[in-house]
């Protein structure tokens, strides 16, 4: 069943249109990779998507779950199942990371109904997932991705997507910023926190590496603001062999 | 001291609710004095209105830490008036947290009589509605008060475009070989951080909470009794938000 369903999806960023007329269909199990140009929207779709102020939608839908999308807040599409990783994750001084955590994913549990979870239980729960990324925990007491290296704030991300346990993820540039070794580190943690019947993955890349530790089940370009090509992860190396250009022309 | 209620015409009462004023004061004027090498902390929570004068003398290697959250329903204000002797050391931070209509200010004069003294001044405000939060903040170092070290931050944020902050930190220095220091900055909270913590699920109001929390925190670190002061400003915050 198509959990992110995007039909038509039009919008204008400062007055600007971005995407134009963008369709997407995402079922539960599977990954999906955007690739595409420098300028063609891959971030415009992850902001649009999550709902960030001046991203303004002039047409189209986007449901999550069958939900209607775009008539949410930001914190409700977050509540919905929807989890944004920043390409650039944000610093929040004076913030822990724990305290921060906690109450965002206490704040999902109330919208949706469910108790929220005790501190002990949070602790722990934020350690094994920081485990899983190989993430020093102590650095959870530390202020909201204040002082970590571009390596850990992307690390730091995939633990904030473990926690927060969404259905859908989409994860902008993960890999950029990353050494080999922390690639592949955050790679297997996509897989372990994404790769499962009932959830799913988009992610947005230049690049064919990350798709060697997260395996795409389809591969779309996006270009001037609408998908341009679609296929199986064979489109990936394809792309990375002649480059976008051939592709796109 | 006199009966006669300021005008605007007094620095020190440019941006006072002198109309709030006529109804307390005369105010009759406070003193503290440290003996030298002692040392002593003060920690002042107002919530309803409020208007202090006090006079802060600390002789020789004296410490003193005051501690202020100015919180008021109406008129709240603090004016300290510091003179330290050589080696003393005095800290004030103070946190202003206002809306509606209300003014709160902070008004300071600390003067480096003799060397070697060092003062720390932190100062943040939060600003909704149409209050109007104020620092008003002299720096006196006296001649011969070499060595001196005196430093002052205020920073306000204003959570509505009709809040007002007025922040003017001032030096007046006679002495060579003195380091000086202040810092002043007025904003607004930053949409990005706003919308990071809007996209890990958590509302507006508490995203807000959070930030303006971790804000006013700076200006209660090292106090005594930390928790209470930002207990009590969490609760402040709430009903500005």
């Amino acid at each position: 069943m198509s959990l992110l369903t995007i039909t038509d999806l039009a919008n204008e960023v400062a007055g600007k249109p971005i995407l134009k007329g963008l369709s997407l269909s995402i079922n539960a199990g599977e990954i999906h990779a955007i690739m595409g140009p420098n300028g063609a929207g891959k971030s415009t779709l992850a902001y649009t998507l999550g709902g960030r102020p001046g991203y303004d939608v002039t047409g189209g839908s986007a449901t999550l779950d069958g939900r209607d999308l775009l008539a949410m807040a930001p914190h409700e599409r977050a509540a919905a199942g929807l989890f944004l990783g920043f390409q650039y994750p944000v610093e929040i001084p004076g913030v822990s990371m724990v305290q921060f955590l906690r109450e965002a994913l206490n704040a999902q549990r109330k919208s949706r109904g469910e108790e929220p979870l005790s501190g002990g239980a949070f602790l722990k729960l934020a350690r094994e997932k920081a485990a899983l990324l190989k993430l020093d925990p102590d650095m959870l007491k530390r202020p909201v991705n204040v002082g970590f290296s571009g390596g850990e704030k992307k690390r730091a991300e995939m633990v904030q997507m473990g926690i927060l346990d969404p259905k859908l993820a989409i994860l902008d540039e993960t890999d950029s910023g990353l050494d080999i070794d922390a690639l592949k580190v955050c790679g297997e943690g996509i897989n372990a926190i994404m790769r499962r019947p009932d959830k799913a993955v988009l992610l947005i890349t230049h690049y064919q590496r990350l798709l060697d530790y997260v395996k795409p089940d389809f591969v779309h370009v996006l270009a001037g603001g609408r998908i341009v090509r679609s296929g199986g992860p064979e489109l990936a190396l394809e792309l990375e062999e002649q480059g976008y250009e051939a592709l796109v022309a | 001291m006199t009966a006669l209620l300021p005008t605007r015409h007094d620095e020190a009462w440019r941006y006072a609710d002198l109309a709030a004023l006529e109804s307390v004061w005369p105010v009759a004027p406070e003193t503290i004095v440290l003996a030298p090498g002692e040392q002593g902390t003060r920690t002042l929570v107002i919530d309803g209105a409020a208007v202090h004068d006090i006079a802060i003398t600390l002789g020789e290697g004296a410490q003193f830490a005051f501690h202020v959250l100015n919180a008021a329903k109406g008129y709240g204000r603090v004016a300290l008036r510091v003179t330290l002797a050589r080696g003393s050391r005095f800290h004030l931070g103070a946190a202003q947290i206002a809306g509606g209509e209300q003014t709160v200010e902070i008004v300071t004069e600390v003067i480096h009589a003799e060397p070697d003294a060092v003062s720390r001044q932190v100062v943040r405000q939060v600003l909704a509605g149409q209050a109007t939060g104020n620092y008003l903040g002299r720096v006196v170092v006296d001649r011969g008060a070499v060595g001196t070290d005196g430093e002052q931050s205020i920073r306000a944020m204003l959570l509505d475009r009709t809040a007002t902050a007025n922040a003017r930190p001032e030096l007046e220095i006679f002495a060579d070989d003195v380091k000086c220091a202040h810092g002043c900055a007025i904003g607004e909270l930053d949409a990005n951080a706003l919308f990071y913590l809007a996209s890990r699920g958590i509302p507006p109001i508490s995203a807000k909470a959070l930030m303006l929390q971790a804000f006013l925190a700076e200006a209660f670190v090292g106090a005594a009794d930390e928790e209470r002061l930002t207990a009590a400003a969490v609760a402040a915050l709430e009903t500005v938000l």
